[in-house]
């Protein structure tokens, strides 16, 4: 058995805690050689080189493979999958985009989400908003799958695995990049900070939103929102926590003004300690906080706020 | 131009799910169905486009149970010009993988000669987000996914996508497989009068036996089990009592 593993990469560099993350899920199923795609990616194929557990590098460096495009990107994988039992990657909305098409073009069933792998060809994936996890047997002859961040630990640093270079084939010129808006912040990465504290729909507007920054400052935290505060333009698209948005698990979760939808408790409920800041009593959000505080959120979060700064 | 939209039967979104008690499947017995979300909006998109004078004609496909005739009903109440209902069984617990999907997609593609083709990003049920780019894959289509925005142009569409750091805007050329995401559109609601002049609109029925295709699944599930459970806390009393438990007691801040 062996793997080959595409890395995450943003703008040329790596996304090395989505990277390793996936490099800890499928440590067990053999030798796992990562492939780097993008445009200038020398350094991000350095950077994978030294994640424990990796074996090799492939580097494919080539303009098309620039904005993570799912055409080439799929075919470039299928180029080079050889004698690879199993393909992987994080489950980024890159991957989400490439790999089932891939899975299409092998004839085989891609697995998403993947939870834990408890065999070679058997994993655990949540359906529903999380409500139910299954275990699936794969029957098919290689396996493709996407793994779910937030259910696992970024491997170490090891030593510097080879690193090759492969050739990039034609594009297929079936789609093409225009602009990337993204969304800049100093901020910790949404997925990989240690605290996140996220506003739904009681923030009321985006001004008010600055008061979950402000927080989020004091604590070094991660911004999240709720899908309600996002289709209000109270927050951009990449801060939606849930079940279509990202799913994290942080050592602590504040949830502010969320009423705790199951499509929100998808993405943040494997988090280690819950907080929860509702005017409702009632809300369904203080069922799985550890510490749910009753209270106006704008009398609240100031306070909170001035006590961690 | 000609829009094909794939819409899915699934557990309303509002529903709180039981699993059975042998842990074989999700309990889906009388239990409320409708379209899947994510297919409201790449229905409601398409009859916008067709609004606009862009799109001539749109067909909604389902594949699954008898039942899902009700899901395309919807979908021609929305303003889909027909329907075609692919049976596949009468078990509403057994669900077609996104690979069989995507073949019989697939083959009506061939068919129907579409110049797009509008799914949903994601199934609420079995939550793969998949069938739209296996289908682009199968066809050697180009595919835009994740959609917050579609335009229609010149024999290509250009699509911003919702992607992990923000927004990304693509162009892809026709035809070509998009998916959409929860900020595409919002979908109306379908009057009582379109309730009753989609109960006219052409109705198909073909069976997946008709495809000729090899459909058996590649996954076989073993078991369907509850999440590991969360209790609920404590309440605290005021933001220094909420400070002080999360440093002493949680240590997390
Ligand atoms: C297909 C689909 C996918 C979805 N995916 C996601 C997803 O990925 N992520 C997601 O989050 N949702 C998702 N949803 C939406 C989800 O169902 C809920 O609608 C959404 O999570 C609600 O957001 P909210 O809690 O911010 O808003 P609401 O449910 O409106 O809750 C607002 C809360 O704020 C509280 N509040 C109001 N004012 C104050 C105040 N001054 N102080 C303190 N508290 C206050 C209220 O008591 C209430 O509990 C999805 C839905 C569908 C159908
Ligand atoms: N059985 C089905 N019938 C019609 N469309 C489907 C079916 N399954 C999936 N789709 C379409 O594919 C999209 C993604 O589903 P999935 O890949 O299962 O998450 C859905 O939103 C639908 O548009």
């Amino acid at each position: 058995m062996s793997v080959l593993l595409i890395a995450e990469v943003t703008e040329g560099a790596l996304a090395r805690d989505a990277t390793a993350k996936a490099v800890s899920a499928v440590l067990d199923l053999g030798a796992v050689t990562v492939l780097v795609a993008g445009a200038g990616v020398d350094a991000a194929a350095a950077d994978a080189a030294k994640i424990a557990g990796v074996t090799k590098v492939l580097v494919a460096d080539d303009p098309s493979l620039a904005h993570g495009l799912a055409e080439p990107m799929a075919a470039l994988i299928r180029d080079v999958a050889g004698d690879y039992t199993h393909f992987v990657a994080p489950g980024t909305a890159d991957a989400k985009n490439v790999l089932p098409r891939l899975a299409a073009m092998l004839d085989v069933m891609v697995i998403s989400d993947v939870m834990a792998v408890l065999a070679a060809d058997t994993f655990a994936r949540p359906v529903y908003a999380g409500n139910a996890v299954q275990t699936v047997t794969s029957s098919d002859a290689v396996k493709v799958l996407t793994v779910r961040t937030a259910s696992f630990q970024p491997a170490a640093d090891g030593d510097a695995a080879p690193i090759e270079t492969v050739s990039v084939g034609a594009d297929p010129g079936l789609s093409a990049w225009i602009e990337d808006r993204v969304t800049e912040s100093d901020r910790p990465t949404l997925t990989s900070a240690k605290i996140v504290v996220s506003g739904g729909r009681g923030v009321g507007s985006e001004e008010n939103f600055a008061l979950i920054a402000a927080l989020a400052d004091a604590l070094g935290a991660a911004v999240g929102a709720s899908r309600a505060a996002v289709d209000s333009g109270f927050a951009p698209n990449d801060w939606q926590v849930g079940q279509t948005g990202k799913v994290v698990a942080p050592e602590l979760y504040i949830a502010i003004g969320i009423s705790g939808a199951i499509q929100h408790l998808a993405g943040m409920k494997d988090s280690k300690v819950i907080v929860a800041i509702n005017k409702d009593e009632e809300a369904p959000i203080f069922d799985v906080a550890d510490y749910g505080l009753v209270a106006d959120l704008f009398d609240a979060v100031p306070r909170f706020t001035d006590a961690a700064s | 131009m000609k829009v094909l939209v794939p819409v899915k039967r699934v557990a309303d979104y509002n529903v709180k799910i039981r699993l059975k008690a042998d842990g074989s499947s999700v309990d889906l017995a009388n239990v409320k169905m409708s379209m899947n979300p994510f297919d409201e909006i790449a229905v409601e998109e398409a009859v916008r486009l067709k609004e606009k004078g862009t799109v001539s004609e749109i067909v909604a496909v389902s594949i699954g149970v008898p039942q899902a005739q009700e899901t395309l009903r919807t979908a021609l109440a929305m303003g889909a010009d027909r329907a075609i209902l692919v049976t596949a069984g009468t078990d509403v617990h057994q669900d077609m993988e996104p690979l069989g999907v995507a073949k019989i997609l697939a083959a009506l593609v061939e068919s129907e000669r579409p110049d797009l083709v509008i799914a949903g990003k994601q199934a609420i049920d079995n939550d793969m987000n998949a069938t739209g780019q296996m289908l682009a894959g199968l066809l050697g289509w180009g595919q835009a996914t994740f959609a917050s925005n579609l335009e229609i142009g010149d024999g290509q569409a250009v699509v911003t996508r919702e992607v992990d750091g923000g927004l990304q805007t693509v162009s892809v050329k026709l035809p070509a497989v998009v998916t959409a995401d929860l900020r595409l559109n919002e979908p109306r609601y379908a009057s009582l009068p379109n309730i009753m002049k989609a109960k006219k609109k052409p109705l198909e029925e073909k069976s997946v036996s008709d495809f000729g295709l090899d459909l058996s699944p590649r996954l076989s599930v073993s078991k369907v089990a509850e999440p590991a459970g969360r209790q609920a806390g404590i309440k605290v009393a005021s933001v220094e009592e909420l400070i002080e438990k999360l440093k002493t007691e949680a240590g997390v801040i």
